[in-house]
């Protein structure tokens, strides 16, 4: 029993693929009450399984039947499979009673974006964390759709074709659905469209966001509108950064002014880049970052308000932006 | 010279006026012999140069006149397909679904085709598409990225419908993995697959190679493959009659090269080339060229064309439907066209990027004003 909580969060991570294992480390290097024990597969030859053992973890390759066969559960799952396991999951850990943070497109639980509505769902039983492409967009929008209305807004999410495992590839269109969808009821869009491109250049490519939002025509003009406008984004991307240091925007807000064929709205365009933490992808896999990363923190804090402690989360600050704890864990795992 | 009229005598299939009645004898359909079948993009690739403005007026009149030169498949979407009027790629003028309609509606023979993405269009779009008719489901992705289709080929099975896959920017990948991708589009449902030459960029045995080896992967499954060029690089005519002498047996074209870029093989020159050959399509040459000359033609603001942007395309490799964004975006920040979409193609974009022509038009504004700051001895 070290540091000032009695008690550490014990969790298990169903789904260890790229999200998974990325989010074992964010878990360990950022969190002191949500411990990382259980890592929950169904392929005995997996990497992720295979490399959560040599961490430490207790794995399994027979899927939440053994899991929840187990003596002591978890008292949180982060699920890092697919919508439809997640849907069919989803049931099974509620009523053991654990938490449940799901980083699929399933969208059981309410959407949840850190920066925007995390206080709203401290007492929820199940979250969802969107998609890579929301977590990275769903805030800019909120940051427009806080100072003028948005009728439309539209992301387009661009991410290495490395960093895109099977999940999300078979899950191509919840992933648009699902963000389209936390572009209006969490960013605060009228209406909301999602795209997702994947792109296989090597070297690969930085995640790249851009948020396109209708706004009205004096929005775009300059003056006090649109000075608060550029205020919003910017202390947005600075929220943002607290908990995933490599979110910034490529280039300034740029602004198109009204047009016919947008319905006679102005046009506000958002470029993001996300470089990765490298936890386990290399930095261009930004997209893997702004979901675990947001998932990890979300866990710490609910877990810290259901046990009624203060959060142990360690920020970029906290943790310097050049220092690496992990470097022997990740010469342990393999990586 | 000059005398643009077709000699009868050099025309080996179709060289005289026939009835309407014998065109539709010669259809498929009615049992009649092809020796490849002829999908026409104009509806479809051509919105990309239509700035997404068609009216149904104009759909109506486009399919009608393919349907009697006896297209057997006309494709009709927004050009980055179901779902694309948006921001990124510019608003349908005409709501896809009711062009789509109208086009069913006009059509006595041909069957309407509809393109979509995965990532950008859902099985939702899909369902809508074919609740109003359309018959074909073509579905395309980056051509090393086939996998995220696979729940989109099962779906259009299920709904019934005639399936074909897209290869995208075929010259970004080898034949080899031109083919794996191939093989996991019939795996999954494709009825056949097509080498999309997205950029332009194939030339010549670039193309035939890669047909021969998606043929070599998936032929003996029973699934057709098929070839999509553009003319960015003057190849789109010659690379189809190669496509087809490789064994691929379904070929896109568009009316009057009505596509992006510098547009796609015309439809007519198609017609007229493989007429030419001895190879039948079941087309009639004389009503496809009055629907390219007399109903394409006069609506088309701008003919899509080789010149230094659409050049740049086929040379650096950069998906056509980049060519009118970056001219816009040339535009608004006081950059060349050609300049943008040269380093799209250093950059590897790939279809769908469209929001990074402006990043790249925002960093060449900035490259020279420092470049005039220095001119102007300033350190």
């Amino acid at each position: 029993m070290t540091g000032q909580n009695a008690r550490k969060a014990s969790a298990a991570i169903v789904g260890p693929g790229n999200i998974g294992t990325d989010l074992m480390f964010k878990l360990m290097r950022r969190s002191d009450i949500v411990e990382p024990r259980f890592m929950v597969g169904v392929d005995p030859t997996s990497d992720g399984l295979a490399r959560a053992k040599r961490l430490g973890l207790e794995t399994t390759a027979d899927g939440v039947d053994w899991l929840l066969a187990q003596d002591e559960l978890p008292d949180i799952v982060f699920e890092a499979t697919s919508a439809k396991a997640h849907e069919a999951n989803a049931p099974r850990y509620a009523e053991a009673g654990i938490l449940a943070i799901d980083l699929t497109p399933a969208a059981v639980g309410p959407y949840l974006c850190p920066p925007v509505n995390l206080s709203f769902n401290l007492d929820a039983t199940n979250v969802n964390m969107i998609t890579c492409g929301g977590q990275a967009t769903v805030p800019m929008v909120h940051a427009v759709s806080s100072v003028v209305p948005v009728t439309y807004a539209e992301i387009v999410a661009s991410v290495s074709s490395r960093s895109a495992g099977p999940g999300t590839r078979a899950n191509i269109d919840e992933f648009t659905e699902t963000t389209a969808s936390a572009v209006e009821a969490v960013g605060g869009a009228e209406h909301g469209k999602a795209i997702i491109i994947l792109n296989p250049v090597e070297p690969p490519l930085m995640m790249r966001n851009t948020v396109f939002c209708a706004i009205p025509p004096d929005a775009a003009e300059p003056g006090e509108l649109k000075d608060r406008l550029l205020e919003s984004i910017y202390a947005m991307e600075r929220t943002v950064q607290e908990y995933v240091p490599g979110y910034h925007l490529r280039t300034d807000p740029q602004f198109d002014p009204a047009r016919e064929t947008w319905r006679g709205q102005a046009r506000v365009f958002i470029p993001i880049e996300v470089k990765g933490r490298g936890d386990y992808l290399p930095d261009y896999a930004g997209n893997l970052d702004i979901i675990t990363a947001a998932a990890a923190r979300v866990g710490d804090l609910m877990v810290a308000h259901r046990f009624g402690v203060e959060t142990t989360w360690k920020s970029s600050a906290d943790l310097g932006d050049l220092a690496d704890s992990l470097t022997g864990v990740r010469a342990k795992a393999g990586i | 010279m000059g005398d643009m009229k077709i000699r009868p005598e050099d025309v080996p299939v179709v060289g005289r006026d026939v009835s309407e009645a014998e065109v539709l004898a010669n259809l498929s359909s009615a049992g009649g012999e092809r020796d490849l079948r002829i999908t026409d993009s104009t509806l479809r690739d051509g919105s990309h140069a239509m700035s997404h403005q068609f009216t149904e007026e104009q759909v109506r009149g486009v399919v009608s006149a393919l349907d009697r030169a006896g297209v057997q498949v006309i494709e009709v979407s927004h050009g980055d397909g179901l779902g694309g009027s948006s921001f990124n790629y510019g608003f349908s003028r005409v709501d896809e679904l009711d062009l789509i309609a109208a086009a069913v509606d006009e059509a006595t023979h041909a069957k309407i085709a509809i393109l979509m993405l995965p990532g950008l269009a859902t099985v939702k779009h899909l369902k809508r598409a074919q609740a109003v008719g359309a018959s074909v489901a073509r579905i395309a992705t980056h051509c090393t990225e086939a996998d995220v289709s696979v729940q989109h080929f099962g779906e259009a099975r299920d709904l019934g419908m005639e399936t074909v896959g897209f290869l995208m920017l075929a010259h970004r990948a080898s034949p080899q993995v031109l083919a794996e991708n191939a093989r996991i589009m019939v795996d999954a449902g494709a009825q056949c697959v097509y080498v999309v030459d997205s950029a332009g960029a194939l030339v010549l045995s670039d193309a035939q190679e890669r047909i021969l080896a998606v043929i070599d992967e998936v032929g003996r499954d029973g699934a057709q493959v098929g070839f999509h060029g553009h003319q960015n690089l003057s190849m789109g005519i010659a690379n189809s009659v190669l496509a087809y002498q490789a064994g691929a047996k379904q070929i896109d074209g568009a009316l009057c090269a009505l596509g992006a870029g510098a547009g796609n093989s015309p439809t007519e020159v198609l017609a007229a080339t493989f007429a030419r050959l001895g190879i039948r399509t079941g087309i009639d040459l004389g009503e496809v060229l009055s629907a390219a000359e007399e109903v394409v033609r006069p609506f088309i603001p701008r003919l899509p064309w080789m010149d230094r942007s659409s050049i740049t395309q086929g040379y650096a490799g950069v998906y056509s439907s980049f060519l009118l964004h970056a001219e816009r975006a040339g535009e608004r920040y006081g950059v060349p066209a050609h300049e943008i979409l040269q380093r799209v193609g250093e950059y590897g974009y790939v279809g769908g990027q469209e929001d990074m022509i402006i990043d790249i038009a925002l960093q060449l504004a900035e490259e020279r004003s420092l470049g005039d700051v220095a001119a102007a001895g300033v350190r």
